[in-house]
């Protein structure tokens, strides 16, 4: 019995590695005819924010000595600009520029795919050493628990929003490198590494500033487990008894602490880090109006929601329509949504900060001004990461073909109301309504299996 | 004290009348009307004014002819040079020409365009421009003042007109122009529309034309301090292009009908007499080149000797007749080609009320030509479908004729063609200038072989519009030029969509410039040629202008029955996520539980059970009554007590408050 499971196991790898190969030549495959797939100016793959084709725009204006963002065009990070902007312009034998392009957003999703692998790896053998501490390794097998990270490596590869998102041109691969990258420094409690990967990803697109949370109580207590008290409780039965090792009893004082040094430590990384890239971006915007017109154009931009254009979100449609002395309140009412929920998320979820980073994404994903389906596919993997835990879900189906018939539904009715002109504006909506509304249950039910699965382990340790 | 106070106002009285004279002695006005004879048939009158005062400094601020609001506005806004024009119809570059002095001058874009320059500094001129903007609205009854938003203007560097900063410009695509326009402009003349060449202008006949442009353009030096300065110069041109009633009158051959005109017939008037504040009123009739060498090459067929005539007894030609007898023809001297255009001038100095000034000019038999083209035929388009993207194609076809571009030669010896670009689109269409192509012959070019200029300042959302300015260097052999521009469709609030949104945005006219190419009539340095301000203004050299297309651009439009419905839609999902996920975070499972177990097994006091059904109201669980028989009852009574609660704490509010 034993030996079958090993083998599955040694079978499982080159096959993780065969899959990983495939999605990358399916990657570079589709990358070939961008033109027939015409990816880069639909509205879910990408955003003002993230298009790369703005980005060109910008390039080419600072090549005529002007600011990239006189004209509106372009709301990202000069630093991307600098990058990849060069990358736009470039054509190798006649090749058309954006392969370059996409072949930065398919290296960085490999990436990406290897972190958080490398971040899955952790989490599961924390998870099952903390099992084994609780006495509770004998319930769980190792059968049972599924190697969550080639799944959730896997479920980012082959998700279809990221290879979306990978072969149309935009920066939203590179955002999400970056976060991810953030997390895994922070999982192998590397305060440098995690306070670089930060401050890129917010610098890049803001939102990320909220995973500053997770990552200080991964940097602090580690990777996710079960909550703290269960051990207090594992701890006192033991007294009692007295029949255990004292080595099992020393590592859970050790886990008991909250280590400051390496928060501290990602603190004066972090501030070094912004420093570095202000200064940077300092020096590159010394001739356009300095640094307050990069925040006016890329934050501003982001938190103002200047741009109207359809997308699949749901603010878009709303700041079109409401009226204009309304406008600033529901400003502040809708950006404040999102920072309402981080304490309460913080205080039930403190144990698991992987898991509270994929909330803060989730939420993000939902109510941010310019979502793309790039964001969907981050907070999808790191679902997949938790997988043995959320094994519990409700209406996991459900939300499945929801997924799926939104994304079904909505590239047909914009092509209904944009191309053809026989539909409407309010049946776009109600896609991106009906994609808002799976999200809400999505976070909500993972969010409750996610305590459950915690009560459950609760209870089994108060039963032994 | 009666005695000087009289002195006084006698000097006073002196002064004055001193002054006026002094005035009357340097102030002019004159008025000029050309008609020509168009290729297909139709006719075009030109109208031209100019009154000219000279400069404040030296002559005083006294005038009696130049109009006062006119005079004002020049002070007030320290105008240098001002064009305003509506116009209605677009001028067909194809058939009425496009390489002579009236094309390339009075040629305009459909609706209203302005453009001024100012001589204040830098920082002001933005400010000059919109009160100008608002004076002239209020002074020709048009909404002029929409140009007043800053991102309805634009700021040309070089493309627009050379040599001039300080230039603001701005195009309202879809401005009706109509008679109210007319009057107010007609009221600057100083004999309105009552004697002269302006009573011709009776308004159904002008307007009922097929391209109609009044044009005013004001120079002013007055603020030059130089001493050569000239004072103001206001001219105001009308150009209608009509098509001659064709009741009987005139020449059918075959499937060819050459109408024959009179004014009368063409603005059912007649000239009275002239305007007697003016100093010179002439009429003219213009023949272009390609028909005089059409007239000379027919009549030499058909009567070798009389080739000479059409010169001297030009008015009664084989082909045509004219009713009167005109004062003198003009011939050009040179042109570029071999042929040179016609005039025949008219005086209405001998007409009167008695004897109405009423030209008629006869076809005898019918006459085909050509006009004279532009040396790029120039027109815009648009490409894609849909509403979410599309792309600005200029395209620039050319005649097939060298001998336009013979004078500019490269420092290579090559012959090349410089052609300016000048183009305004709103910020609504959001152009990505990255995707400029060139196409020379149907071939994809390299920007830096074709462009030698280029000034781009990129729309930003709601605050400016796009500008593009490119000067292309084309070989002189080449048959067509193409360039494309993508752009992305802006989605707007729901307010700023004009009332009838579906029927789309204009983008203004491009306009397409041959700054290397001048044209002007060569006429002979003549003194009395030159007394006439029409014939010196032709004599001018101008650059040779192409307005293109205005485009229509349809936007997405959302619904716009629908705002409250979106509010309330959206709020709810905002309020089913942060509710749902609150309760999800907030519900204790195991503690409800316990404390379940804690009440069934305390069982206590009445009290403690309504507290714990409370809580489970609350909670939204339903609970297992330990004692079912009393209890609903004991609930019932607890909410009328509730009820009364409530009801005394309103009456007490309501009370107190």
């Amino acid at each position: 019995m034993k030996e079958e499971k090993q083998q599955n196991i040694s079978t499982k790898k080159p096959r993780f590695w065969r899959w990983t190969v495939a999605s990358i030549i399916f990657r570079l495959i589709l990358i070939y005819f961008p033109k027939n797939l015409n990816l880069a100016t639909r509205p879910e793959v990408s955003t003002p924010v993230t298009s790369l084709r703005r980005l060109a725009e910008g390039y080419w204006l600072t090549q005529s000595l002007m600011s990239p963002y006189a004209g509106s065009m372009y709301h990202g990070s000069p630093l991307l600009l600098s990058v990849l902007g060069p990358l736009t312009m470039k054509k190798i034998e006649e090749q058309p520029f954006h392969l370059l392009c996409s072949l930065v957003s398919v290296i960085a999703d490999f990436i990406c795919a290897m972190l958080i692998r490398a971040t899955g790896l952790k989490l599961r053998m924390t998870y099952c050493e903390r099992l084994k501490l609780l006495g509770l390794g004998k319930l769980f097998e190792v059968s049972e628990i599924l190697p969550s990270e080639d799944i959730a490596a896997l479920v980012y590869l082959w998700n279809p929003f990221t290879i979306v998102t990978c072969v149309g041109f935009n920066t939203t691969p590179v955002e999400n490198l970056f976060i991810i990258l953030s997390l895994y420094g922070a999982c192998i409690r590397v305060a440098p590494l995690a306070a670089f990967g930060w401050v890129i990803a917010s610098h890049l697109s803001l939102y990320p500033a909220i995973l500053i949370i997770p990552v200080i109580l991964l940097l602090g207590n580690g990777p996710d487990a079960t909550p703290r008290k269960l051990f207090l409780m594992c701890k006192k039965d033991e007294d009692d008894s007295s029949s255990k090792g004292r080595v099992e009893q020393n590592g859970l004082k050790e886990l008991k602490s909250f280590s400051w040094k390496p928060v501290v430590l990602f603190f004066v990384w972090a501030f070094i880090w912004t420093l570095y890239v202000l200064v940077l971006c300092g020096i590159f915007m010394r001739n356009y109006g300095g640094l307050s017109e990069m925040f006016r154009r890329t934050y501003g931009f982001i938190l103002t929601v200047k741009d109207l254009s359809p997308n699949i979100g749901v603010l878009w449609y709303f700041f079109a329509e409401v009226f204009e002395f309304f406008r600033n309140f529901f400003l502040i009412v809708f950006h404040v949504n999102i920072l309402f929920m981080i304490l309460p998320l913080a205080i039930r979820l403190k144990h698991r900060p992987c898991f509270l980073a994929f909330v803060y994404m989730a939420i993000c994903s939902m109510l941010k001004p310019y979502p793309s389906v790039g964001d969907s596919a981050l907070y999808l993997a790191l679902l997949a990461l938790f997988f043995n835990e959320l094994a519990e879900m409700q209406f996991s189906f459900f939300l499945f073909c929801g997924y799926v018939g939104v994304s079904l539904l909505s590239p047909v009715m914009h092509n209904l109301w944009i191309w053809r002109g026989t539909g409407n504006a309010n049946f776009y909506f109600a896609t991106g309504m009906a994609y808002a509304c799976f999200q809400i249950v999505l976070v909500v039910e993972s969010v409750s299996a996610m305590l459950n699965h915690d009560r459950k382990i609760r209870k089994l340790v108060a039963a032994t | 004290m009666v005695r000087l106070r009289s002195i006084l106002l006698f000097i006073l009285l002196f002064k004055s009348f001193g002054s006026i004279i002094i005035a009357e002695q340097s102030e002019e006005f004159s008025e000029a009307l050309l008609l020509r004879p168009l290729p297909d048939r139709k006719v075009l009158a030109h109208f031209h004014f100019e009154s000219k005062i000279p400069p404040t400094r030296t002559h005083g601020p006294h005038h009696s002819l130049f109009p006062k609001s006119i005079y004002q506005l020049v002070h007030k806004f320290r105008v240098r040079e001002m064009e305003l024009s509506f116009t209605q119809g677009r001028w067909n570059y194809g058939r009425w020409g496009g390489y002579d002095p009236i094309s390339s001058r009075n040629a305009k874009p459909p609706g209203v365009e302005l453009w001024a320059s100012f001589d204040v500094p830098q920082h002001q001129v933005d400010a000059s421009w919109r009160n100008l903007t608002h004076a002239l609205s209020g002074l020709f009854c048009a909404s002029i003042n929409f140009l007043e938003s800053s991102t309805a203007y634009s700021a040309p560097q070089w493309s627009f007109k050379s040599f001039t900063t300080n230039v603001r410009y701005g195009t309202l695509p879809r401005e009706a122009v109509c008679t109210e326009n007319l009057t107010p402009w007609l009221k600057l003349l100083p004999c309105r529309d009552k004697a002269g060449l302006s009573a011709l202008m009776d308004r159904p006949s002008i307007y009922r034309g097929f391209y109609h442009s009044q044009r005013l353009h004001l120079v002013s030096n007055e603020f030059d301090l130089a001493e050569a300065s000239s004072g103001m110069v206001l001219e105001q041109t009308l150009t209608v292009v009509l098509q001659p009633v064709t009741l009987g009158s005139g020449m059918t051959f075959g499937s060819i009908r050459q109408p024959s005109w009179s004014l009368s017939s063409l603005f059912g008037r007649k000239v009275s007499g002239r305007c007697v504040l003016s100093n010179t009123s002439n009429v003219y009739v213009q023949l272009e080149p390609n028909l005089v060498s059409e007239l000379k090459s027919t009549s030499a067929m058909q009567q070798e000797s009389d080739v000479k005539n059409l010169v001297s007894q030009a008015w009664s030609d084989m082909s045509f007749e004219m009713s009167d007898s005109p004062v003198r023809v003009i011939k050009e001297v040179y042109g570029f080609h071999k042929e040179s255009s016609l005039l025949y001038e008219y005086s209405l100095a001998n007409s009167s009320d008695s004897r109405p000034f009423d030209l008629e000019f006869r076809w005898k038999r019918p006459v085909t030509w050509s006009s004279q083209l532009a040396p790029l035929q120039a027109s815009r388009f648009l490409m894609g479908s849909g509403n979410e993207r599309g792309a600005i194609a200029i395209s620039l076809k050319s005649v097939g004729r060298s001998e336009y571009t013979d004078s500019s030669d490269d420092e290579d010896g090559r012959c090349s063609l410089r052609v300016d670009v000048f183009q305004v689109v709103p910020w609504y269409v959001k152009v990505y200038y990255h995707t400029l192509k060139v196409y020379l012959d149907e071939r994809l070019h390299s920007l830096a072989d074709v462009i030698e200029r280029t000034n781009v300042s990129p729309s930003e959302d709601k605050v400016s519009p796009g500008l593009m300015e490119l000067a292309l260097r084309l070989p002189c052999d080449v048959n067509s030029v193409i360039l494309t521009l993508e752009f992305d469709k802006g989605f707007l609030h729901i307010d700023e969509y004009p009332p009838d949104a579906n029927q789309g945005f204009d983008i203004p006219s491009a306009l397409i410039r041959f700054p290397e190419i001048k044209t002007k009539l060569h006429l002979f340095e003549d003194k009395s040629s030159c007394k006439s301000p029409l014939l010196s203004k032709l004599q001018e050299e101008s650059p040779i202008l192409w307005y293109t297309e205005v485009l229509l651009v349809p936007l997405t439009t959302p619904d716009f029955s629908m705002p409250y419905n979106v509010i309330t839609i959206t709020c709810t999902v905002f309020a089913l996520y942060f509710g749902s996920l609150l309760n999800a975070l907030r519900r204790r499972v195991e503690e409800e539980e316990r404390l379940l177990k804690n009440k069934a097994t305390k069982d206590s006091s009445p009290i403690g059970v309504l507290l714990s059904k409370l809580s489970a109201k609350l909670r939204g669980k339903p609970l297992e009554p330990p004692k079912s028989s009393a209890s609903s009852s004991k609930v019932s009574y607890k909410l009328i007590l509730r009820v009364i609660l409530v009801a005394g704490i309103a009456v007490a509010w309501q009370y107190f408050g």
